[in-house]
């Protein structure tokens, strides 16, 4: 689902984010990414969503390798992606509903069809009930469900989240993590970075551990191994 | 196999077109103050333009006029045989007809000439009515005032010419002036459209950047650019036809009511303010086609830097 082949990324201002990264993660897999601040997990998730193109090496997703993809197909990448972050990114001036509903009107589904789907996500993160409501209403968690449910609601291969529970307290971490399990057991490949120590300990996944833009660690059901 | 991935088809739906003036429309509304700067802004530079461009369209008008006024005053010869004189007149006319660049000639005898001094100088001079001692005369117009030297100089060259008067030096400096002021006036309309535009542009960049978190979201969600940009360019097109509004009411007001206050003080003096059909359908129709471009054009180059994501 997701193969890195020596990937390198030299910004502009001479920092390497990655240097000769390889990976390879299988459809259907929940795969956390740890390390220190400043380690170059951020870029090795933006490389996924083509937010950066790598300097050099090979990045496929899906199917498509992006190295070889043009901008203008860039939103056909995203559409197979959801992509979840730690400030939730929802748009402050619409509800709930519109939030969720956005992700499919973006992509020009059919209107008989967003309702069902947004609905039925809605559900899935647990704020059917909720709809109408605007984002500075809800709590932080409640925010992050429904970040989650506009990432999910157009069906993709991947989801990508990074440091979703950055910003939420445990017991609301606790929460998110299930709905990613949720997910997960659907059919969906997770790829999260994570600082969260006891979420990695307790539930156990393969962890790609980076550090100075390097994998240094790749363990099945491995632990965070940071001292946080 | 990869390259089989085409790109995302930019055929539009008519839903998704209706979908993005609905956008557009909702989002003046959303974005309340910013909407009212960026109209502001239009209103304030178009009202400028517009009030300009009268003017300069009414001075380039009495430079015209000044310039039309000007003719050829040719005195004939006198000859004191009626015949003769006739037949030299008509001579005369045949031949300033025939140079070129001449539009107009206008025959005006002694006693008609007598009787606009009379009325220009009074009663006392009816005493040479009895013995009149002016000229025949033929008012010569060139088809372009500019010509109006070279051809009064063709004309002296022609026999039973007296005299031929144009205001030789005068009309000259009157020309370069009138030529120096419309083209000090095109050059401030040209600077002031260029400071509208920037003025303008910069306001919709503003309210744009307040924006790019939701350009951010829409492209990581998978909308193609164009899906991005062009409520924003519609929006861009509204912002230019509301803030054009008031410059076009206004201008259109006050100028139907100095047109009718000046008018009639003008009445028969071959100066004349333009009248305000079509002059008002000009300069309003300038100032919406202004709006609406520079709206459209401030949108479409400000989405563009936040398109890259």
């Amino acid at each position: 689902m997701i193969q890195m082949n020596n990937v390198v990324k030299k910004y502009p201002n001479g920092v390497v984010a990655a240097n000769g990264i390889s990976i390879d993660i299988q459809k259907g897999e929940f795969v956390y990414v740890v390390g220190p601040s400043g380690a170059g997990k951020s870029t090795f998730i933006k490389l996924m969503y083509r937010e950066e193109k790598p300097t050099s090496g090979e990045v496929v997703i899906a199917g498509m390798d992006l190295t070889k993809l043009k901008n203008r197909q860039v939103p056909l990448l995203r559409r197979q992606l959801g992509v979840v972050f730690q400030d939730f990114k929802l748009l402050p001036r619409l509800n709930v509903y519109e939030n969720v509903a956005f992700a499919l009107e973006v992509i020009e589904e059919n209107p008989k069809d967003i309702r069902k789907r947004v609905m039925d996500v809605l559900d899935l993160v647990g704020l059917k009930h909720k709809v109408r409501m605007f984002p500075n209403e809800l709590s932080g968690g409640e925010q992050q469900r429904v970040a989650i449910a506009r990432s999910i609601v157009n069906m993709p291969k991947v989801v990508i989240a990074d440091e979703p529970t950055g910003n939420l307290d445990p017991e609301t971490s606790w929460e998110i993590m299930n709905i990613f399990e949720e997910i997960n057991t659907r059919g969906t490949t997770i790829v999260m970075a994570t600082h969260n120590r006891e979420i990695v300990n307790t539930i156990r996944k393969r962890v790609i551990a980076i550090e100075g833009g390097l994998i240094v660690r790749d363990v099945y059901g491995g632990d965070y191994g940071y001292e946080s | 196999m990869y390259e089989m991935y085409t790109e995302v088809t930019t055929a539009m739906k008519a839903r998704t077109i209706r979908r993005h003036f609905r956008e557009s429309i909702k989002s003046l509304g959303r974005n309340g103050w910013m909407t009212f700067a960026s109209i502001s802004a239009v209103t304030v530079t178009l009202l400028l333009v517009g009030v300009f461009t009268i003017i300069m369209m009414n001075l380039n008008k009495v430079a015209d006029d000044i310039e039309n006024d000007v003719e050829i005053k040719v005195l004939i010869d006198i000859i004191s045989d009626p015949t003769e004189a006739q037949a030299a007149e008509e001579q005369l006319m045949e031949e300033i007809r025939g140079l070129p660049g001449v539009e107009e000639v206008v025959y005006s005898s002694k006693e008609e000439e007598l009787n606009l001094l009379i009325a220009g100088y009074g009663e006392e001079l009816s005493l040479f009515e009895q013995s009149n001692p002016l000229n025949n005369v033929l008012y010569v117009k060139a088809t372009e005032p500019q010509q109006t030297a070279s051809v009064a100089k063709a004309i002296e060259k022609f026999e039973h010419t007296q005299e031929v008067k144009y205001g030789e030096g005068k009309v000259e400096k009157l020309f370069s002036f009138l030529n120096t002021s419309r083209n000090v006036g095109l050059i401030l309309i040209v600077g002031l459209l260029f400071t509208a535009i920037f003025l303008i542009s910069n306001t919709i960049r503003i309210t744009i950047i307040a924006r790019r978190d939701e350009i951010e979201i829409m492209k990581l969600v998978g909308a193609t650019n164009s899906f991005v940009r062009i409520p924003f360019v519609l929006e861009g097109m509204w912002l230019g036809v509301l803030g054009a509004l008031i410059p076009i009411a206004v201008v259109s007001i006050v100028y139907v009511n100095i047109f009718n206050i000046v008018q009639p003080k003008l009445d028969g003096e071959f100066l004349q303010l333009l009248s305000a059909t079509p002059l008002l359908y000009q300069v309003n129709g300038l100032l919406l086609i202004m709006g609406v471009f520079i709206g459209i054009w401030g949108s479409f180059m400000s989405v563009r830097k936040f398109l890259k994501v």
